[in-house]
């Protein structure tokens, strides 16, 4: 790593380092505490993360987080286009779970226009959305074993995620980003090609959990170097804002799909896994449960999932067929509305909130009755996740950073839109 | 009763001079009160034990544009006990915008009230660690207003020396 001079820290990241102590040198690190530049350019930041850490020998005293270096202002971008145009943009907010962000806005979209999608459109989504969890689980667990030492497991994990993929690609014929969902369905309907994928990749995809489970739950490494790391109470969790298996890792019991069911998540059957202990090892415990969770709630939706349509059919507000806008001027009319000025919302404010993989995924539009939104924030649970980092490492050994920041699991996509 | 019910008549009986302006969007329950009342507002319905709205989920502000009351700070606050949202407006003015800080209420109010500030040049006293959340430190303007071009102002970010 290269030595930092002190040019190179901006003046208010060492005052926020600092708090009240002053005995701080960037040189001559043997006698006084010194500080560590971690990122953002780093294999076990997620991305590009950069942390500060201030460090006493080995311990950390301190440490801040700085982001934005992935910033691309998409909240600006949002103001100037019109609801479709951004839905290729929240592929690239999570993107290791697109289908889950796709879904997340759609609906924000549709709770704004009052209408909603027909049932089968909600079944796709929610296997899309189950399927993306499966992905993002997968990708936490095997980076979090990566980040300690484990590296077979995260070429395991990785292997099963391949599989999920390929079933994205049938789908929708992308592999990574989907852009799936349209306002008022889905832009194509599931072959049957695909669901014997799911189900062939379900069928055996317990037994390779079990596996990759095996080979980390009795590894003396993984477990002590997780275990009692990075401990949050559930009261802290609260207030600190964490939501997803975080939250659920210190014993609180809040999932959206259950406190405020969206789409058919009422019907279905699943556990929402809680751990008590606060600590990495349970934050990875709850991911590796969740993954069980959504194979379950995946083949219930194969089961209940009706034949029909996939589109709204409301001509004002959603995209007409592409083979109807060839062949019937009405259509041909709506979709030159649609595709030039976009659809206009009644002036109002919403916030609509689902669980994705890494939390609370919210998304406020403020709408003043045009095509495109006047406001919208993406709230991420990424970006609400990293506020706790800075207090989850204090006191720990530098070694124990890359593991608390994977069993956190933030994807700096969204943390910094 | 439901929780939807009880928020304002119990907020109206706690803060009897001040005026709750309540819109209900889409199931959305929207409280917009003076901006000076902020952290009283917060702290009674956090504290309250029907209420209990412990959770600070966002923090965020619309830009209006408007000559008078050009941004509304939005927070969204959530239940976890009774499983409900609740959306908190204040206006305030162009000129020196500023509110108190929620950090003493909710915590994790911290990086959404930077984010915000970085945002939106809007100051929240007696903020812990008033920083810019994504853009640099010396950084002069602020994006997410409405005056500030999509394409950004060429040469505004200075490159880093080799």
């Amino acid at each position: 790593m290269e030595k930092l001079t002190k040019d190179d820290v901006h003046p208010s990241i060492v005052k926020a380092l600092l708090d009240q102590e002053t005995n701080i040198t960037f040189e001559d690190a043997l006698e006084n505490e010194m500080i560590l530049n971690m990122g953002p350019q780093h294999p076990a930041t997620h991305g590009v993360l950069r942390v500060l850490l201030r460090l006493d020998g080995e311990t950390i005293v301190a440490a801040v987080p700085d982001l934005g270096y992935l910033h691309r202002g998409y909240e600006k971008m949002a103001e100037n286009m019109s609801f479709y145009e951004f839905i290729p943009h929240t592929d690239r907010l999570d993107y290791i779970s697109p289908p889950a962000n796709n879904t997340a806005f759609c609906l924000a979209v549709e709770k704004l226009y009052g209408i909603e999608a027909p049932l089968r459109a909600q079944y796709i989504r929610m296997i899309m959305t189950e399927l993306a969890r499966i992905t993002s689980h997968l990708v936490a667990v095997g980076s979090l074993a990566m980040d300690v030492g484990a590296l077979t497991v995260f070429l395991w994990c990785l292997r099963e995620r391949e599989k999920v993929l390929n079933s994205y690609d049938i789908i929708c014929g992308a592999r990574f980003t989907t852009s799936y969902t349209r306002i008022g369905g889905v832009a194509a309907d599931m072959p049957d090609e695909a669901i014997v994928i799911i189900k062939d990749f379900i069928a055996q995809f317990e037994e390779k959990l079990d596996e990759a489970e095996r080979l980390l739950n009795t590894n003396r490494i993984f477990v002590e170097r997780l275990e009692g790391v990075g401990v949050i109470s559930g009261e802290e969790a609260i207030n600190m804002g964490l939501t997803g298996p975080n939250l659920r890792g210190s014993g609180i019991d809040h999932d959206l799909r259950r406190a405020n069911p969206y789409m058919l998540y009422d019907q279905m059957d699943f556990k929402v896994p809680v751990y008590n202990e606060g600590d990495s090892l349970a934050r990875y415990f709850v991911r590796a449960d969740e993954l069980r969770e959504s194979c379950k709630i995946i083949l219930q939706c194969l089961d209940k999932m009706p034949k029909g349509e996939i589109m709204l059919n409301s001509p004002k507000k959603v995209l007409p067929r592409k083979t109807e806008i060839y062949t019937k001027m009405e259509e041909l009319i709506h979709d030159f509305m649609i595709v030039n000025f976009g659809v206009k919302p009644p002036v109002g404010d919403i916030y609509s909130a689902v669980e994705n993989p890494k939390g609370e995924l919210g998304f406020y539009i403020v709408s003043k009755g045009e095509g495109h939104p006047w406001k919208m924030k993406i709230r991420s649970p990424s970006f609400c996740n990293l506020q706790s980092l800075g207090g989850l490492i204090k006191g720990h050994m530098i070694s124990d950073v890359v593991a608390i920041i994977g069993s956190l699991d933030p994807v700096m996509g969204e943390a910094d839109k | 009763m439901e929780i939807k019910d009880k928020i304002v008549p119990l907020l109206q009986e706690q803060f009897p001079e001040t005026n709750f302006e309540v819109t209900d969007f889409r199931g959305d329950l929207k409280i917009k009160f003076d901006a000076s009342l902020i952290v009283p507002v917060g702290n009674f319905l956090k504290q309250h034990d029907e209420l209990k709205f412990n959770m600070c989920e966002d923090v965020t502000a619309v830009d209006w544009a408007t000559k008078k009351k050009r941004f509304t700070i939005i927070y969204h606050i959530y239940s976890l006990e009774n499983k409900f949202r609740l959306r908190l407006a204040c206006d305030v003015e162009e000129n020196h915008p500023h509110i108190e800080s929620v950090v003493p209420v909710w915590k994790s109010a911290n990086w959404y009230e930077r984010e915000t500030y970085d945002m939106y040049g809007i100051k929240f006293d007696n903020h812990p660690d008033l920083r810019r959340m994504y853009m640099p430190e010396e950084y002069e303007y602020y994006p997410l207003r409405k005056e500030y071009p999509l394409m950004g102002i060429p040469g505004d970010l200075t490159l880093p020396k080799k």
